[in-house]
């Protein structure tokens, strides 16, 4: 490939609500470009995991690059750099946004402007990209285009009145899209012979040929051989081979130049190595100052994991490492709980990541999986100065040496219907929000605003918000930072003794509540035993609620005769069998699925 | 060696029933006879010399078939195996089902016992069962049993019936006392998978309905001690009897005997070999008789454990002696701390040689089991 005329590039990407048209809009963009025959077309091109595709999110950012010969009958290269769609994964949309040019907006023409769609576009806005809207579904029988055109011009401030009307699904006005993208989003700027600097916005792992690096081309020139340098990790390689994104696969040429989106190889081992955000310059003629933004993410949420088969527990630790080699985010390092055994404390960045990351190694690694409860990381201030994060709550040093605890808080903007406002502002409250404000979007339609500690929701608040606004409310927030709080750690005792496994911090106002229904819950999973057992909730040693499991008083087969013998040996071996995979803890079995269960407690 | 010879018809299935039992014509059960001879000369070609210590005819109820095909069967019985002259011969009958003549073609057969499934005292509960006759009509058939000579009678009852009060259930047990029977099998109802009640009562369907967990084992207990009262032990789970006429067919089963199983669905234990024959009632007719179906060799594994999980059954327990003496093992080896742990829960009493469950160890019999599976 010859150097590209950067007035004939295009670098974008698309911001939507879940569920609006982002991943139909951009496979039709790709296959109206031609570089696809139909038959080539998976249904949804860009996201190619499976689990993506069953969730109808989309996780890891990708590009792709394609060419357009608009109306005016010059060629573009359109570089469509997907976004991942969810809170979890803000920042790795922030830099994909970064190494973008323009963004387009897509609006469902029924639901209009949601939680989702302001966040993005705020977040678009921030990085100055040009952002043009475009309407979608307008082929649904409850589609208002016209009204969902004056909310966009009212909400956000976008000129909105000639903006596409189209059905990504059937292809209905896409073209209009294609030609505005020529037209409403800048070409790049930059030098291609100043000194290298590009960002990184995502990276894969690939066994052959190592990390590559995707990254956009700010400044200078980067082709085999370039001796490059991580500005932030510090981590030095000599590039292999660059190239750019086909449809799905990797595409060599000779360079890439200022304004240019593409990829690098350079026989990279570790992913860790190549941090999304971080700029890649030239060791031989570096630029003087990394480009901004670049933070090291740290796991906002914590869980333990450990394998139900105590003896897969080197398979969990492969599958962890290997699921590591793509994501960076993810954390992981050996723990030990009496009642669960060997097994990993690990980091995610929310609730979402951690449930996609068990949900791999479930199905791609065959694993089976106990969960102890997610735990956010609070900060705990000792009396002797020391500032702690606490990631599990097993580690809690005793309340005497705590002068106070933090914990994260983040601001959360909730857009619903206003039949629903009284129910939604309820839930904030009980989940212990403090209330910052209320705008209408429109008649029928508010954003609320809500400060809320994140511990509140990262179990089940995406669920209770949806039940208590019939699906009509959707949710956005960021962390805010950390604030002093009334903390403690409450403790769940079987037959006396202490579970490491189900000790989780909580708001001391809460405690009470939480302890009773952890109580009840338990009573319900632990199968009865010889003896009774006793279910305690503990706060600093004081019992707070209690359940008992009742003595089996009768496990008996009446009748047996000769021909029962072998049916009734297998009765009790699959007895045995539910009872093996049970933990032990002291003297009573614990199934599995009781660790599970009392991360569902709102549930009726 | 035992015999247990299956005779797989009734007059009408109950509606707890999962045996392997059907009504069916005269003919195919004339059928079902010749095979079943046929099948009796076939097998028994390997032991002729095997004294066989006794012979249980159960079903179904064996007393439907025409008595006198009952005794061409045990001539044939006779002919082929070597039944010692002290052996016990028991026979299942349903009350309304004998006459005084068919009594005493099964005393000229050579049959020495028999046990009758009355399950119930209150016709109510008869009726809610499924079953065909009153109590009344037990009466009669038990009378003239022992008109016809049998000295040896057992009686089966059923507790933890859908209604069943723990009065009405000792009423029951009263009443059949009362009679004097030699034998009280004392079961309480399993809701099996397949049956009416099981659709009527299964998965807490019956709720309400059955006897709490509470009144069942009230009524486990009362049995008991009634009947401790009345001069029958419970020698097993739930089986009670005067001193010595405990059944031996069925001690047999719980101590490791051996005994061959005839007839449809019959199984067998055998050298150390459990098998089953052929169920399908239409296959047994048509093809040659000897097939064994789920053969199953027991590795000394087990036969150690089975040596346990149905020696159990048995209120005298096993004697650990026993085990050495079979396996070459001390069963505390085998089964390091398990016995002490079990008798520090209550549920078992190491004693004299002997290891045995306690009446709470009775109560959760099938955990204290399981835990001899390795």
């Amino acid at each position: 490939m010859t150097a590209v005329d950067q007035s004939r590039i295009r670098n974008f990407c698309i911001i939507a609500h879940i569920d609006h048209g982002k991943s139909t809009l951009a496979d039709r963009i790709i296959e109206m470009t031609g570089l696809l025959t139909s038959r080539e077309m998976q249904a949804q091109i860009l996201d190619n995991m499976d689990l993506e595709r069953e969730r109808g999110i989309t996780i890891k950012s990708q590009a792709v690059r394609t060419v357009y010969k608009a109306k005016n009958g010059e060629e573009y290269i359109f570089n469509l750099i997907d976004t991942p769609g969810h809170v979890d994964f803000n920042y790795e949309v922030s830099r994909s946004l970064a190494a973008c040019d323009g963004a387009i907006l897509v609006v469902d023409a029924a639901q209009g402007i949601e939680a989702q769609t302001l966040a993005n576009v705020y977040l678009a806005l921030d990085h100055d990209l040009d952002v043009f809207p475009v309407i979608n579904k307008i082929d649904l029988p409850s589609a208002d285009p016209d009204r969902v055109a004056e909310e966009i011009e009212d909400v956000i401030g976008l000129e909105a009145h000639d903006a596409p009307r189209i059905s990504a699904k059937s292809g209905l006005n896409v073209e209009d899209v294609l030609e505005a993208i020529v037209e409403k989003i800048p070409a790049p700027e930059g030098d291609p012979e100043a000194p290298l600097q590009a960002l990184i916005f995502d990276s894969v792992y690939d066994s052959y040929r190592g990390v590559i690096v995707f990254c956009r081309i700010k400044e200078g020139t980067v082709k085999r051989g370039t001796p490059i340098k991580m500005m932030a990790t510090g981590a030095s390689y000599d590039v292999v081979e660059v190239g750019y994104f086909g449809a799905g696969q990797f595409i060599p040429c000779e360079e890439l130049s200022a304004g240019m989106v593409g990829y690098i190889t350079a026989s990279i081992k570790n992913v860790r190595d190549t941090r999304v955000g971080d700029t890649i310059t030239d060791r031989s003629n570096p630029c003087k100052e990394p480009l901004p933004g670049y933070k090291k993410v740290t796991p906002m949420v914590y869980c333990g994991l450990y394998p139900a088969d105590g003896a897969k527990y080197p398979e969990l630790r492969d599958a962890l490492e290997k699921l590591q080699l793509n994501d960076a985010s993810l954390f992981f390092e050996p723990e030990t709980s009496v009642a669960l055994g060997f097994g990993f404390r690990c980091g995610f960045l929310g609730l979402l990541h951690l449930e996609i990351i068990q949900e791999r190694l479930e199905r791609e690694y065959n694993l089976d999986l106990v969960t102890t409860a997610p735990s956010v990381v609070y900060r705990i201030h000792k009396t002797n100065g020391e500032v702690i994060d606490l990631t599990n709550p097993t580690n809690m040093p005793d309340p005497s040496e705590i002068e106070y605890m933090e914990e994260p808080v983040v601001t959360a903007e909730v857009m619903v219907t206003t039949e629903f406002v009284g129910a939604i502002m309820q839930l904030c409250q009980e989940r212990r929000g403090v209330y910052l404000g209320m705008e209408y979007i429109e008649a029928t339609r508010a954003l609320l605003k809500y400060e809320l500690p994140l511990n509140e929701i990262i179990y089940d608040f995406f669920d209770a918000l949806k039940s208590r606004s019939r699906g009509y409310a959707s949710f956005d927030y960021e962390l805010k930072g950390y604030e002093q709080s009334e903390l403690v750690k409450l403790d769940i005792l079987i037959n006396r003794e202490e579970v490491d496994a189900l000790s989780f911090i909580v708001f001391e106002g809460s405690a009470y509540e939480r302890g009773r229904k952890m109580c009840e819950k338990l009573k319900d999973e632990i199968p009865r035993h010889l003896f009774e057992i006793p279910i305690q909730a503990a706060v600093g040693g004081k019992i707070i609620a209690r359940e008992t499991v009742k003595a089996v008083r009768k496990d008996v087969l009446a009748k047996c005769y000769g021909g029962d013998i072998s049916r009734k040996k297998k009765l009790l071996e699959k007895q045995k069998e539910g009872k093996k995979r049970m933990r032990q803890v002291g003297n009573v079995e614990i199934p599995q699925k009781a660790f599970m269960s009392v991360l569902k407690l709102d549930e009726e | 060696m035992e015999l247990y010879v299956h005779i797989p018809f009734c007059v009408k299935k109950c509606a707890y029933c999962d045996f392997l039992s059907f009504p069916q014509g005269e003919e195919i059960q004339r059928r079902y006879v010749e095979k079943l001879m046929e099948e009796i000369r076939t097998v028994s070609a390997g032991f002729h010399d095997t004294p066989v210590s006794s012979v249980f005819v159960g079903g179904g109820t064996p007393s439907v078939l025409k008595a006198r095909w009952m005794k061409e069967l045990f001539d044939c019985l006779r002919a082929s195996f070597h039944i010692e002259e002290t052996a016990e011969i028991s026979m299942e009958a349903n009350p309304g089902t004998v006459d005084r003549e068919k009594l005493r073609i099964y005393r000229e057969a050579g049959i020495n016992r028999l046990s009758f499934g009355l399950q119930s005292a209150d016709n109510r509960e008869l009726k809610a069962l499924g079953r065909i006759h009153t109590w009344e009509e037990f009466l009669e058939s038990f009378r003239l049993a022992r008109e016809a000579g049998f000295s040896n009678l057992n009686v089966d009852l059923m507790s933890a019936l859908p209604g069943q009060t723990v009065e009405s259930w000792m009423d029951t047990l009263k009443k059949t006392a009362d009679l004097d029977p030699e034998h009280i099998s004392a079961y309480s109802l399993i809701i099996e998978e397949g049956t009416p009640f099981f659709e009527a009562y299964g998965n807490g369907r019956g709720d309400g309905i059955l006897p709490d967990e509470d009144a069942e084992r009230e009524m486990y207990h009362r049995t008991r001690e009634f009947l401790k009262d009345r001069g029958y032990e419970r020698y097993e789970i739930s089986n009670y009897a005067r001193p010595g006429m405990e059944c031996r067919h069925n001690l047999g089963y719980w101590t490791g005997v051996s005994y061959l199983g005839l007839g449809l669905g019959a199984s067998s234990y055998v050298n150390g070999c459990r098998f089953c024959n052929e169920r399908d009632l239409g296959i047994y007719l048509g093809e040659k008789p000897g097939k064994r179906l789920d053969q199953e060799i027991l590795t000394k594994k087990d036969m150690e454990e089975e040596f346990f999980y149905v020696g159990l059954r048995l209120v005298q327990g096993v004697s650990l002696k026993e085990f050495e003496e079979r396996f070459g093992e001390r069963a505390q080896d085998v089964y390091p701390g398990l016995m002490e742990r079990l008798e520090k829960e209550g549920a078992a009493v190491l004693s004299d040689g002997r290891f045995r469950l306690t009446d709470y160890g009775m109560d959760v019999s099938n955990y204290v089991m399981a835990e001899f599976l390795q």
